[in-house]
């Protein structure tokens, strides 16, 4: 069994920080996994298998919030008392609408012409602006200064993921 | 009395003789049982060394035949003699895209179709549990007594309903199922053992009537699925039907019957088959009607009226890599599983796409029945030491709740790791709401229309809020064999509500144990009493940790709670005195039950900032 009152660094034994060692997290996560999975108390009381799946289930939504750049930001900010997606200030700011207004019509035409290449340089230039955008996180999380810049850095991410999934799903929907 | 023995120190531990696994392959065409025997996974062939069974069944006048006995006559009888039965669990005739196609009598029940027999009708489950209880059966002559553990296993693709159906056929077949694998996970399990394997893998799994794609990472023993796709209904009959199709147009042959039907169908399979080695092959048949069938179906033709579905299984493998967020060169070996990819159009196809060819040094019939066993073996406790390997499977479908305007909110997404627990707020939509009704469902789609409805249940007693005041939290929990249940809480009252979801066909388990009374006669007395031997030892292992856990969080309790804890405990005890094993059971699930929102609980106190932040939308009240 773990220790659920851990926070998701201290399961996993990491310092509390954005840029971590992924070998590290692997390797940690696949150890703990190999502890606590409900495979291993296959012939356990229910209470036991209980006990394994919270246990087990806990772990791998560690490994999810840490693993992906964006939600570890988020957790991160969290942490520190900072709510990135509160409902109460959703504000973005009018130039990174636009740009991905313009970007969505733009697959939305491709998409209606079958453009194939098109919709994939869509989804190339959205990459490379997500990892640019998460290759700035690192240096407003793990100095010392005001959370909010990295807020709003957490904010477009989420933004821009929506963008990806919904021309993801255009190509797939194309496909078939 | 009895006496203690004790063994002589420093002498070696006496050898634990090996429980009983066995793994079960319940495939569309064929089954298979395997055990691991002497470290070594191995499938039980019948007495004539055979080690398939067609999945197949006959209701006969004179009892069930299930196999080749039941094939012999499928022509001759094909309205009692079930074939594909997989196809039809956990669905409805809506589902069945074409239902002529079958020559059963179906009967239309609620949810999940049942077919008309002489004996009777019978549903997919019932049907599927006599494939399953004959393999047990055979296990149990070659092993030497009852099955202690059963891994059966289901496509990666099914969902809820179709899994929830395998596992009562199960049930009703005898077998304690220790858990369901999903099938293409079960043979990267027995071909990553064989060859210490390494790295990313891709198991190409094109069943009977069902594909499955799995993208895998084996790291040190950690066999980790990192996403998956598939056709729950895509499988090598399609493939047999294109050739049946094509004989009927070729041949100008009018409207068959039944049995010539099974009859022309038999003959396009062996057609089919016979490609894999041929580059043409006859269809030759004589119908009732008298006339002949004639046919040369070639390695040609028949590349050109199968395009279509070769095409058809790339979707999903191209949808599994962008999920796992990986390229075609991403992935060092494809492993080919299922007996349909035999045939050459199918490697070819899976070779180009990967640009590497695939994996065959394994039986693509057996793989999936070894990993099984394998998995067995170690579920039982017959792992050896060394044999530490550990499986991370996923869910294949997305799991959410129905909101305003018909919307489906995804609360657990495809490809999530299992076992998993998340949990969402929602809130009331009108003013004084006291109710909630909650809707499960599963799939990709935004509109609820489009998802398969899981469940439906309501949360009552919400106390008169204004709208949007009330915080209800939902909770999915998905457990390691991929089955989900749902609970919903008021937070501010504590009043919940949860169930784990069952199709409204589903068997209850009170029907399972009245179906299972019905096939077997009891041997009573000392069953009775090993029955009371295992509920004492379960109901001794929770008392005592209700009671740990009592003592280190008891401030999470309120006096109703304590004081229903402390009646369920003391049950227990009384329970403990006897010899009713039922009634123990009983006071022990009394006990699960009362101490069930204090363990959650117990949990929400830590786990709560994990989940915290979710955003709160508004569910349809009513």
């Amino acid at each position: 069994m773990i220790d659920f009152s851990c926070n998701h660094f201290e399961l996993f034994g990491l310092p509390q920080r954005y840029a971590i060692d992924e070998g590290a997290l692997d390797s940690a996560y696949r150890g703990l996994q190999a502890e606590v999975h409900p495979d291993r108390f296959g012939g356990g009381s229910d209470a036991e298998r209980r006990v394994a799946h919270q246990s087990s289930a806990r772990v791998n939504e560690a490994y999810r919030t840490l693993k992906d750049p964006v939600e570890r930001a988020r957790y991160l900010l969290g942490l520190r008392g900072v709510d990135a997606m509160d409902q109460r200030d959703t504000k973005l700011s009018l130039a990174f609408l636009e740009a991905q207004l313009e970007r969505r019509e733009r697959a939305a035409s491709a998409a209606e012409s079958e453009d194939v290449a098109a919709l994939d340089a869509i989804v190339a230039a959205i990459r490379a602006e997500q990892s640019a955008r998460q290759g700035e996180l690192a240096a407003l999380l793990d100095g010392t200064g005001d959370p909010e810049p990295a807020r709003v850095a957490v904010r477009e991410l989420k933004f821009l993921a929506k963008v990806a999934e919904d021309v993801g799903a255009m190509l797939e929907a194309m496909e078939s | 009395m009895t006496l203690f023995q004790i063994a002589e120190p420093e002498a070696s531990p006496p050898a634990r003789e090996p429980k009983r696994a066995i793994g079960i392959d319940l495939g569309t065409t064929n089954s298979l049982v395997a055990t691991v025997r002497n470290g070594i996974p191995v499938v039980l062939p019948d007495e004539e060394g055979r080690p398939l069974v067609p999945s197949i069944v006959r209701y006969a006048p004179d009892g069930v035949e299930v196999g080749y006995a039941a094939m012999a006559h499928q022509s001759l009888d094909p309205q009692n003699t079930v074939v594909s039965v997989k196809r039809f669990m956990g669905r409805g005739l809506a589902d069945l895209a074409d239902d002529r196609r079958f020559p059963y009598r179906f009967v239309d029940a609620p949810g999940m179709v049942q077919i008309g027999t002489r004996h009777g009708v019978k549903s997919p489950v019932e049907v599927s549990a006599d494939i399953l209880r004959h393999l047990r059966l055979r296990a149990e002559t070659q092993l030497g007594g009852p099955v202690e553990g059963a891994v059966v296993t289901v496509p990666a693709y099914f969902d809820d309903a179709q899994r929830q159906a395998t596992k009562d056929a199960a049930k009703l077949a005898g077998l304690p199922v220790l858990r369901l694998l999903n099938e293409p996970t079960a043979a990267a399990i027995a071909y990553g053992l064989d060859n210490a394997a390494e790295g990313v893998y891709a198991v190409y799994d094109l069943g009977g009537g069902t594909f499955d794609i799995s993208i895998l990472r084996l790291t040190r023993g950690v066999f980790e699925v990192l996403a998956t796709s598939g056709d729950s209904a895509l499988g090598g009959d399609d493939f047999d039907h294109r050739v049946f199709c094509w004989a009927l147009e070729a041949g100008k042959l009018p409207p068959l019957a039944p049995s010539d039907a099974r009859l022309l169908l038999v003959k396009s399979r062996e057609a089919k088959e016979m490609l894999t080695g041929h580059q043409a092959a006859p269809i030759v048949a004589r119908l009732s009607t008298g006339d002949d069938v004639n046919l040369s179906l070639t390695a040609e033709t028949f590349a050109g009226i199968s395009q279509q579905l070769v095409q058809k299984t790339l979707q999903p493998v191209r949808r599994a890599l962008r999920d796992a967020k990986l390229g075609v060169a991403d992935v060092k070996g494809v492993v080919l599983v299922g007996g349909a990819t035999r045939m050459p159009r199918i490697r070819r196809a899976v070779a180009e796409f990967f640009g590497q060819p695939p994996l065959i040094n394994l039986n693509p019939d057996e793989v999936v029945a070894l990993g099984a066993a394998i998995q067995a073996n170690a579920l039982v406790g017959n792992r050896e030491r060394g044999d530490d390997w550990l499986l991370l499977d996923v869910i294949p479908l997305s799991l959410g709740l129905e909101t305003m305007g018909g919307l489906a909110e995804k609360i657990v997404p495809r490809n999530s790791t299992i076992p998993v627990s998340r949990a969402q707020e929602f809130t009331t939509y009108r003013d004084g709401q006291s109710a909630m009704a909650i809707h499960v469902v599963q799939g990709e789609r935004e509109r609820v229309a489009d998802c398969r409805s899981l469940a439906r249940f309501e949360l009552r007693g919400i106390p008169p809020m204004a709208a949007g005041a009330a915080r209800i939290r939902v909770t999915f929990q998905v457990d390691a064999d991929g089955l989900l249940s749902v609970s919903a809480r008021e937070q501010a009252t504590g009043i919940e509500s949860s169930v784990v979801v069952k199709p409204s066909y589903g068997l209850t388990d009170d029907e399972v144990a009245r179906m299972l009374q019905d096939s077997y006669a009891h041997a009573a007395e000392d069953m009775a009493a090993r029955a009371f031997a295992e509920a004492a030892v379960e109901a001794d292992q929770l008392a005592e940790q209700v009671r740990n856990a009592v003592a280190a969080d008891g401030d999470l309790l309120d006096e109703r709670e304590r004081a229903a804890i402390e009646a369920a405990l003391a049950e227990v005890a009384l329970r403990r005195r006897g010899d009713d094993a039922g009634a123990l059971r009983a006071s022990a699930e009394a006990l699960n039950r009362a101490s069930e929102g204090f363990a959650a609980r117990r949990m929400d106190r830590t786990v709560s900032q994990a989940l915290a932040g979710r955003s709160v939308d508004t569910l349809v009240g009513e």
